[in-house]
């Protein structure tokens, strides 16, 4: 995105949807080809297949666990965590990078302090964190709200700013109120910002939650993927991170498909 | 009321100060140092024990950070930091290029790639100690395995949504093939795949911390768990402060790259920060 160019607004992908067999074609055999690779290299041991067992001995753990009691209470707490830990890190992030994007002089005052809290990383507060909060759940949110903050806050400040100067000009001479320009200019000029952030968030607080539990030991996914490492179950494990994969795709899925709500409906020229 | 008169002339006044360098420079450091004041006033003489004065925690990262011992764990950590990050970027770009111009490649491996991403790099830990055992690899893996996302997503949603008009004017002109990634799509895209690093740094931060305190013997993550390990909370707490110290770096000296380059891709970005 350049200077001279307004930021594009949120784009429907227009080219793909003309190809739905292809769209759908492509990715399944790359996939398929991805795994029988894998397995391949496991059963020919290039790969050591007491460390990296093959894709279907993975696959059979995986069914096997679908049935036991273990999976549904990691996924549950893993997931809950991260939603609260998203909702918070995003409202959060955005409300105050709109009020710091706006009001310039308290964003030059808070900068150090900002450019100082952001980069410590959050996991460095584990130690602390347990002393302090304990080893409930609310450590792993804070840790992740505090590593998804900053990466919300960062680009919202920088896509309030964003706005084109002759958009805002007009604003000005249209008389605008403050509500009525952060809504209809500032707003719509961050949203790609705020979409990519989202996507960022969604990534980092799932990292963040997870490591705390293989660190913390709380129950979740990450606390499972440790056990079966240190039950000597490979094939339990990889099944493990493999479901904390897909958990991952899921709601990213449904990140992007409220984003694409909200563009339709608040973004400038959503139906293309 | 008259307050709230002198309330606006200060507003507006700090407002156009706010604007200017010198502005900018003088409200940080008011900032920094009323940050700094709150912390020290609000630790002294706290007996707490896991807050500890800022002080005593100020004089323990003097005293252990400077001996050779403590110089060694932070070059650890910062060679194999700038190892992971500079994977990551050479990766991230390039195949954000890819994925971002060519419809075809990023439909067939969109979905694994938003496997692969999806799952969250700490849970690879394991993975990586068994492909490369505890070593300064396993962690650069670990960090480049990472950061590669944000810098790669960025990318690829630069080179996406690439200016149209800019994009025809160079077919139009027959700027094609390396000269057109060189010179019209590179610079284009330069302001996202810097807005990718940028989000990457923190969290190779928290990688290479988080794959010190898992195995390997050496870096800031070590001292750290050790710290909290033996209950020398001062030193634990040394240890955070460096890391953000040393994080406040990283990002400062980025910033400054940053700016430069922008203004390479774009002059007349000049007036913007």
């Amino acid at each position: 995105m350049t200077a001279v160019v307004a930021p594009a607004p949120p784009k429907c992908r227009s080219g793909t949807a003309s190809l739905p067999g292809r769209r759908f074609v492509l990715p399944t055999a790359f996939i398929a080809f991805l795994i029988s690779l894998q397995e391949l290299l496991t059963r020919t041991e290039v790969l050591p297949s007491n460390y990296f067992p093959p894709a279907s001995e993975i696959f059979t753990a995986f069914i096997g666990e679908l049935g036991g009691s273990a999976l549904p209470d990691a996924l549950f707490g893993t997931l809950s965590t991260w939603l609260q830990a998203l909702v918070i890190s995003v409202v959060l992030g955005t409300v105050i990078g709109v009020l710091l994007g706006l009001v310039v002089p308290l964003e030059a005052f808070l900068r150090p302090v900002i450019e100082f809290l952001r980069p410590v990383p959050s996991v460095a507060l584990i130690p602390l964190v347990v002393l302090t909060i304990g080893t409930g759940s609310d450590s792993a949110l804070f840790l992740a709200v505090f590593a998804a903050f900053w990466q919300v806050l960062i680009p919202a400040i920088v896509g309030v700013r964003s706005a084109h100067p002759v958009a805002l000009e007009t604003a000005r001479s249209y008389n605008f109120t403050l509500w009525q320009r952060i809504r209809y200019i500032q707003l719509a000029s961050m949203m790609p910002y705020l979409v990519t952030s989202i996507r960022l968030a969604t990534s980092t607080t799932l990292i963040l939650i997870v490591t705390a539990e293989i660190i913390i030991q709380m129950p979740g996914l990450g606390y499972e993927i440790t056990m079966s490492r240190s039950a000597g179950n490979p094939a339990r494990m990889y099944a493990y991170i493999a479901l904390s994969g897909i958990a991952g795709i899921v709601l990213n899925g449904l990140v992007r498909w409220a984003e694409s709500r909200v563009a339709s409906t608040h973004g400038k020229g959503g139906k293309q | 009321m008259s307050s709230a008169s002198i309330t606006r002339t200060t507003v507006s006044s700090l407002n156009a100060a706010a604007h200017t360098g010198r502005g900018r420079l003088v409200l940080g450091l008011l900032g920094a140092v009323t940050a700094l004041l709150a912390w020290f006033l609000l630790s002294r003489g706290s007996d707490n024990p896991y807050f500890p004065p800022l002080e005593a925690i100020v004089e323990r990262a003097w005293e252990y950070w400077t001996t050779p011992e403590g110089v060694d764990n932070i070059l650890a950590s910062l060679r194999t930091l700038s190892g992971g990050l500079f994977f990551a970027i050479v990766l991230g770009v390039a195949i954000g290029l890819v994925i971002g111009q060519l419809a075809v490649v990023e439909q067939t491996v969109t979905p694994s790639l938003e496997f692969a991403r999806a799952i969250p790099a700490t849970a690879l830990i394991p993975f990586a100690l068994m492909l490369f055992g505890v070593s300064d690899e396993m962690k650069i893996f670990l960090i480049a395995l990472g950061c590669i996302w944000p810098i790669l997503l960025s990318t690829a949603d630069g080179a996406r949504g690439i200016d149209t008009t800019m994009r025809d004017s160079a077919r139009a002109f027959q700027v094609e093939g390396i000269q057109f990634q060189r010179y019209v799509m590179l610079p284009a895209v330069l302001p996202r795949i810097l807005v990718g690093i940028r989000i990457a740094i923190p969290l190779s931060l928290i990688l290479m911390v988080t794959s010190e305190m898992v195995g390997v013997q050496q870096g800031l993550g070590f001292v750290i768990t050790q710290a909290q390990a033996t209950f020398q909370i001062l030193t634990m707490w040394s240890g955070i402060l460096i890391l953000g110290i040393l994080g406040f770096l990283l990002t400062f000296a980025y910033s400054l790259i940053e700016r430069r380059l922008l203004r390479w891709a774009d002059p007349r970005r000049d007036r913007e920060s």
